[in-house]
């Protein structure tokens, strides 16, 4: 037997893992959770429990024995509820016999959605500052992904004269996440409606990540897939864990036109098999019964947004009021610092910690995401050291 | 702006008026003037702890009476409620529909005191009609708050 060296183990590493960028706030994470005492606004979840009466159903369940394998779509009467709610909340229509799969968390929808649509070479376009996993999901999946930035002078809007210069005839697919991580922004009517004409136009899928929905401050949330025509070329994505505060029960649900869901599923089915049936009987009964939780829970949230965005401001970091989600997203150019040190800097001064806006993409330099899924009082510590940290 | 005010006392009442002020996205001149119109309704009427003795090891008895009383002419229910709730030992006295009329909440030092306030004060007071009482063994969850201590919510420091 020959013992192989570490060098020697890492040739077996697929080249197009070998060669995934690591991500960019390794270094930077693994310092925070190396420091002691850490008042962290870095927490992309939210702070809530789950509602007790979600809990409490998936505890009644297991009692009963619902421990097996559910369908590839996911339980049925889950699909049936969750296309009832789309309906009622967003005004969109589903087959839940063939246009919905449960998935585990948005992250598999994603990806199952990337693996089922791109041949080697094809090109997705990237919204950016987005959330970490779409270029790298893009990459795994043979794809390549174009950026596009984003900008705070134009409310991190989509620029569709930016986009029509990254469309090349490669061009597959686009990503977009309102409300958006780590921006807070959102897309209103008119936006949706170009949106879906310049896809038509490129003939691009788009994959609408909505998974902060329910989040949203300002007005209600419009869903892509209910603009007329832009079903048939729309990926919903999204899932229970903000709305529901549920991440840790990994459920998440794509939706899209039968052929494209059943080839996505193909997928699903073979490496996944079907979402855990646990948690998707605690998803039923949060669409059941939890309106008032995740009304309570925006509440909540709206109050943390407007206290923390005007520190920002008034501590002369531009912050744009952010209309869903829960992150406020600052400039900090006039420091002079980079994000990275920027953050490095406040951690080890101040131990509070935010994420560098470098990790959600090229153009999130000069940016910071402070995220109020954390107590009043974390904010106001936060805001204090942050104050002590600028000199002010 | 006064529910908001309300539910953020209820939740805690230590809270500064500056405190208050950011939470509301008002000015802490603002929130005075909302809470003296508020005290002077009577919409809040008072600030008080919330206390285990328990926990700090006095020993203390607490119980639950049903009363059932006759209602008299012209005042109902409220004259004989008056005449009970001034007694200090009653802590919440509430009108009920269904078996009983009244329910009361009392506490005292031992079994005794309260057996004495019942057979001596409430059970002899005119209109007086029938007294149930239910000693308290055990709180689980008082204003709200488990007394065995909220569940934490264990995240990681940091994630995308």
């Amino acid at each position: 037997m020959t013992v192989q060296t570490t060098s020697q183990i890492a040739t077996k590493i697929a080249r197009r893992v070998a060669e995934l960028p690591p991500s960019g706030i390794r270094r930077f994470f693994e310092l925070v959770l190396a420091t002691e005492g850490v008042v962290s606004l870095g927490v992309g979840e939210p702070d809530f429990q789950t509602p007790w009466t979600i809990r409490e159903q998936a505890i009644y369940e297991l009692e009963k024995g619902k421990t097996t394998y559910t369908s590839n779509y996911g339980l049925r009467e889950l699909r049936v509820e969750l296309a009832s709610w789309l309906a009622r909340r967003y005004g969109l229509s589903y087959d839940p016999d063939t246009e919905i799969v449960i998935t585990v968390g948005g992250s598999e929808a994603i990806d199952i959605a990337l693996r089922a649509l791109l041949d080697p070479g094809d090109e997705v376009l990237v919204v950016e500052p987005c959330y970490v996993s779409y270029a790298p999901t893009v990459i795994l999946a043979g794809g390549t992904p174009r950026y596009v930035p984003t900008f705070q002078e134009e409310g991190f809007r989509l620029n569709f004269d930016r986009l029509r210069e990254a469309v090349t005839d490669r061009t597959k697919a686009l990503v977009v996440n309102y409300p958006n991580n780590p921006t807070g922004a959102t897309l209103r009517q008119p936006d949706l409606e170009k949106l879906i004409r310049f896809a038509t136009e490129y003939d691009l899928l788009v994959l609408s990540d909505e998974i902060y929905a329910e989040l949203t401050y300002e007005g209600h949330h419009v869903s892509l897939a209910a603009l007329p025509v832009a079903k048939e070329r729309t990926l919903l994505i999204s899932g229970f864990s903000k709305a529901f505060a549920m991440t840790g029960w990994r459920l998440g649900y794509l939706c899209g036109p039968a052929e494209l869901i059943a080839a996505m599923v193909k997928i699903h089915q073979y490496t996944i098999l079907c979402a855990p049936t646990i948690s998707q009987y605690a998803a039923l009964e949060a669409l059941r019964s939890c309106d008032e939780d995740v009304a309570a829970m925006r509440e909540e949230y709206r109050r943390r947004r407007d206290f923390i965005v005007k520190a920002f401001n008034e501590l002369g970091l531009p912050t744009l009021t952010p209309d869903g989600a829960f992150y406020a997203f600052a400039n900090i150019k006039a420091t002079g610092l980079t994000s990275e040190e920027f953050c490095t800097e406040l951690l080890r001064s101040q131990k509070v910690a935010i994420v560098p806006g470098t990790a959600f993409g090229p153009s999130g330099e000069g940016f910071v995401r402070a995220s109020y899924a954390a107590s009043f009082e974390r904010l106001e510590l936060a805001v204090e050291g942050l104050s002590r940290f600028l000199g002010k | 702006m006064k529910f908001k005010l309300m539910e953020l006392l209820r939740q805690n009442a230590r809270l500064t008026n500056e405190q208050l002020a950011a939470r509301l996205g008002i000015t802490a001149e603002e929130v005075a003037q909302l809470l003296s119109e508020l005290e002077a309704s009577r919409a809040i009427y008072g600030y008080k702890a919330l206390i285990n003795p328990d926990a700090a090891g006095e020993e203390i008895v607490e119980a639950i009476v049903e009363v059932h009383v006759s209602p008299t002419r012209g005042e109902g229910f409220d004259g004989i409620a008056r005449r009970i709730y001034r007694f200090p030992e009653v802590r919440s006295l509430y009108l009920m529909s269904g078996g009983s009329d009244f329910l009361l909440f009392m506490e005292a030092k031992s079994l005794k005191e309260i057996a004495k306030f019942i057979t001596e004060k409430l059970a002899t007071m005119d209109g007086v009609k029938e007294t149930q009482t239910h000693f308290l063994l055990k709180k689980y969850k008082q204003d709200g708050v488990p007394l065995d201590g909220e569940e934490s919510l264990e995240r990681l420091p940091v994630t995308p």
